[in-house]
């Protein structure tokens, strides 16, 4: 016998504190809550980071700063950034879209891939003959790279609609699929010289880059910003239109408020669900066919770090608006630029990571009030 | 008080002085005195709402009451929680089971238990709870998981989990509203043999027959008071029990015109359907209902009546017969093209079907009327008519808001109501299907409901009218169905009927004076 037995724990263990925190459910939301802990939560987030920075041996405010002059410290890196943005904004207004019905697809990466397959399909099979001008390829690679991702979205949406499989994991799954499906054809059919990539594509399939401006406009010279930017923008005006002013929009409003009541005012559920994935699937493949076209010329492996997943941490901090998904993709392409030049590079990976704990925590104080009450003895 | 609560003579299980209960809008327990004594089933009847199960839930921890005193054995308590009255020997089964579908009988009856600590033993647990099963006569095997048990089963593991804790009281609320008669008469028998034991059962009902073959004394209640204190079961008519529960109030003066019925806008010809519970829940219902003619069902919630709306406006399958509005076969339509038959549903459930709690007012108005001009041009909508829509609403229904663009949930029930009715009624219906549309307002608000209602009638409209308040019911029909376990089992002439007879027949009783229910064709006025 060492020590004494320790006193047996009395079942119910209280500790008397003198106050007592309880949440609230809200009654109403101020209108300026959402935007406000937005703002909050990545302060808070760049605070933690800054702690970490610093408990890393590295000194936070220089580093921060270096990470504003990397990715917005010269017209270069802002075209860069850009650059980064546009497949981000895609697929993050994808998952935006499905999560306003509460649909969630987080297979935006699978969909993105399946996109790029299919606009590379337009020039690789070749559907259009060689020489095609870019005014007839570049349409046609946007179609195809949308039906792609949308019929591969479309999987999930049929699979709940009829079945009601839960989508995270089809949608999960088949992003794994996507991705060996793209290594069979960069392996196998299209491999240039055994190499795991495709031939480069004719310029006619190349959406166009401000640098291709650089005769004409000196300034451009160097600018690697594509069209695929543009495209993006009028993408996040169009769903902002779809989700606000269209039947469609009142739908999925609806659907993802109370799918009871949704069905007692006569929408045809299923059909919604698979409606709203294809589209999902299609802004996301459409980020693809942006991707191959406008920087990689090719289709690879490697031609996506996780678009598809920093899509929905992107539509989260935009609180799934479509604006907003533009502005958070940009500052996503920051981070994600910024990893070239920090060292480690998994600085800008841990912000992210901090950034959307922060912003899922902030959402109890959308909810709730916190409420400090003296206990009453 | 106190010294009546602890009284000399035979110990009570149970007392309980002056409780009152308020809920926002509502008294739900006004002064209401109640004795369980040791070694009885004491069933406690009353219509829903009549404050049965808030009276059960303030013994059972769930509620602190607003005033009133209880004792237990002659003690006084204070629960807080239903830990308190579980520690006290107090037990409650509540209509939704409290078990866990994944885990075995036998660790859902462990759960939060202190023992076992840490090396979980089930084996072990598994004989000594097959014993105390066996012992009242509960059939079930510890080792089944509890989504492989019927309902009746897993009320059994709901009463064992309190026999385990040794409760000596246990509260059973509306145990046989789930279960099939031959799991009644397994239910009356394990009750009985608990009884035996000197354990004392309250037994929530609101069915006649089963209250005179299971207890002892019986208690009424109404409109949170009671209106018979424990009168020995073995006195009791049924219909004498029916009027007590029912009770004969002058209702506030409904002005009608008269009854100018039109051609028939509904008619359901012996349907069928099927329940959430997989049970039946309709099971041959006819109807008929013409213009300008409000026909009332009364009935005790769960006899078919949620069903029959459900199955008119689309939203459950039917498994036979058929209903047509206007001569349009709608039997097994989407919701959408009974909707575009005009005809209008105010569901039972506000916030979770008759509205979106977290869309504007706006979005909830437009709800029937979003897919057609003028609100929708082709596939976009029109913001400016939404709003020219919703503010025209709001004004003429007096929906008491500070503009159409807050969200649903923050209306009180009775603007939420006539939101509701708002957005139903301008749809035009020539089918109004109304269910339990006054439950849970106020004065006021029950008024202006009514008063809506009998104006849809006056327009031509049919209406159903589907409610648990008799008065309701009879005060704005033109005729009163009565249901019964899926089957409407008598049909009057509002005018005629006879409360007390409704009220038996609500509650499964026979009235002999009735013309014989069931063939279509004396249904049909």
């Amino acid at each position: 016998m060492t020590a004494p037995a320790p006193a047996r724990a009395p079942s119910r263990v209280r500790i008397a504190l003198p106050w007592s925190v309880r949440l609230e459910r809200r009654l109403e939301t101020p209108r300026w809550l959402p935007a406000m802990t937005t703002v909050g939560a990545v302060v808070v987030a760049l605070l933690i980071s800054g702690v970490v920075l610093a408990l890393a041996g590295g000194e936070p405010i220089p580093a921060f700063v270096h990470i504003v002059r990397a990715s917005f410290g010269s017209l270069g890196v802002i075209s860069d950034t850009l650059v980064k943005a546009t497949p981000l904004i895609l697929t993050g207004l994808a998952c935006a879209l499905a999560f306003r019905m509460r649909l969630w697809n987080i297979g935006a990466e699978g969909q993105f891939l399946m996109g790029a397959w299919g606009a590379s399909a337009v020039v690789l099979i070749p559907i259009v003959p060689a020489g095609t001008p870019s005014i007839i390829t570049i349409p046609l690679m946007m179609a195809a790279g949308m039906l792609a991702g949308g019929a591969y979205g479309a999987i999930p949406g049929i699979l709940k609609a009829v079945r009601g499989v839960n989508e995270i994991i089809v949608t999960l799954m088949l992003n794994y699929v996507a991705a060996l499906w793209i290594a069979y054809w960069v392996f196998g059919p299209w491999s240039e010289g055994g190499f795991q990539l495709t031939a480069q594509f004719p310029r006619e399939a190349w959406l166009p880059r401000l640098s291709d401006f650089a005769d004409a406009i000196p300034a451009f010279s160097g600018l690697t910003v594509h069209f695929g930017f543009v495209i993006a923008l009028v993408a996040a005006v169009l769903v902002r239109f779809l989700l606000v002013r269209s039947r469609l929009g009142y739908e999925i409003r609806l659907i993802g408020d109370s799918p009871r009541a949704a069905r007692y005012a006569g929408i045809d559920v299923a059909r919604t669900i698979v409606i709203v994935f294809a589209l999902s699937g299609a802004l996301a493949g459409l980020a693809g066919m942006s991707e191959v076209s406008g920087v990689v010329h090719r289709l690879q492996l490697a031609i996506s770090p996780g678009y598809g997943f920093t899509a929905i941490i992107v539509a989260y901090i935009a609180k799934l608006n479509p604006y907003g998904v533009v502005v958070a993709s940009i500052a996503f392409g920051a981070l994600i630029l910024a990893g070239r030049e920090i060292q480690p590079s998994g600085i800008p990976a841990m912000i992210q990571g901090i950034l959307l704990f922060s912003l899922i925590a902030s959402e109890v104080v959308l909810r709730y009030r916190v409420r400090v009450t003296r206990r009453v003895a | 008080m106190a010294d009546d609560i602890a009284a000399p003579g035979p110990p009570l299980a149970v007392a309980m002085r002056g409780i009152v209960k308020r809920f926002p809008g509502v008294v739900a327990n006004d002064g209401v005195d109640f004795d369980l004594r040791v070694g009885e089933v004491h069933a406690l009847l009353g219509e829903n709402g009549a404050g049965k199960s808030t009276l059960m839930n303030v013994l059972g921890g769930l509620y602190r009451p607003d005033a009133g005193e209880v004792a237990v054995f002659g003690e006084r308590v204070d629960f807080h929680s239903p830990r308190d009255a579980i520690a006290a020997g107090l037990g409650m089964v509540h209509q939704h089971f409290a078990l866990v579908p994944t885990q075995t009988v036998t660790e859902n009856v462990l759960i939060g238990l202190d023992r076992p600590r840490f090396r979980i033993d089930l084996a072990r647990f598994d004989d000594e709870i097959a014993d105390l099963a066996r012992r009242h006569g509960l059939a079930l095997d510890p080792r089944a998981r509890i989504w492989q048990l019927s309902v009746g089963e897993q009320q059994r593991v709901e009463i064992l989990k309190f026999l385990y804790r040794g409760a000596r009281v246990l509260i059973l609320d509306e145990p046989t509203a789930v279960l099939a008669p031959q799991e009644a008469d397994d239910l009356f028998r394990t009750l009985r043999s608990m009884v035996a034991d000197g354990a004392s059962v309250v037994f929530i009902s609101h069915k006649l027959a089963e209250v005179s073959r299971i207890a002892d004394r019986v208690t009424v209640m109404r409109r949170g008071r009671v209106t018979a204190a424990g009168i020995p079961s073995a006195g009791t008519t049924p219909e004498g029990l029916a009027l007590l529960m029912v009770g004969r109030e002058v209702l506030e003066t409904i002005e009608r015109t008269p009854f100018r019925p039109g051609p028939v806008v509904l008619s359901v010809r012996a349907v069928e359907a099927t329940g959430d519970r997989g049970v039946p829940a309709l099971r041959g219902v006819s109807l008929d209902i013409r213009s300008g003619e409000i026909l009332g069902v009364a009935g005790v919630a769960g006899n078919g009546q949620s069903e029959l709306a459900q199955i008119v406006t689309g939203l459950r399958p039917t498994t036979a017969g058929s209903v047509t509005v206007n001569g349009d076969d709608v039997t097994n339509r989407p919701p959408r093209e009974v909707i575009r038959r005009h005809v209008a549903h105010v569901p039972e459930d506000r916030t979770g079907v008759g509205s979106a709690p977290d869309l504007s007012i706006a979005d909830n108005l437009i709800m029937k009327s979003y897919h057609d001009a003028p609100i929708a041009r082709r596939w976009a909508i029109d913001t400016g008519a939404v709003r020219r829509f919703a503010i025209g609403l709001k004004e003429r229904f007096d929906i008491a808001a500070p503009s159409v663009d807050i969200d649903a949930r923050l209306l009180s029930g009775g603007n939420l109501q006539r939101l509701i009715l708002a957005r139903e009624i301008t749809s035009d219906p020539s089918l109004m299907v109304a269910v339990q549309p006054t439950r849970g307002l106020d004065v006021g608000a029950i008024a202006t409901v009514h008063r809506l209602l009998l104006a849809q009638r006056e327009s031509g409209s049919a209406t159903l009218l589907i409610s648990e308040d008799l008065d309701e019911v009879l005060g704005l029909s033109d005729r009163v169905a009565v249901m019964y376990e899926g089957r409407i089992v008598g049909i009057f002439d509002a005018v005629e009927a006879d409360v007390a007879a409704i009220g038996l027949l609500m509650t499964g009783g026979s009235a002999p004076s009735l013309a014989e229910p069931g063939s279509p064709a004396e249904l049909v006025s």
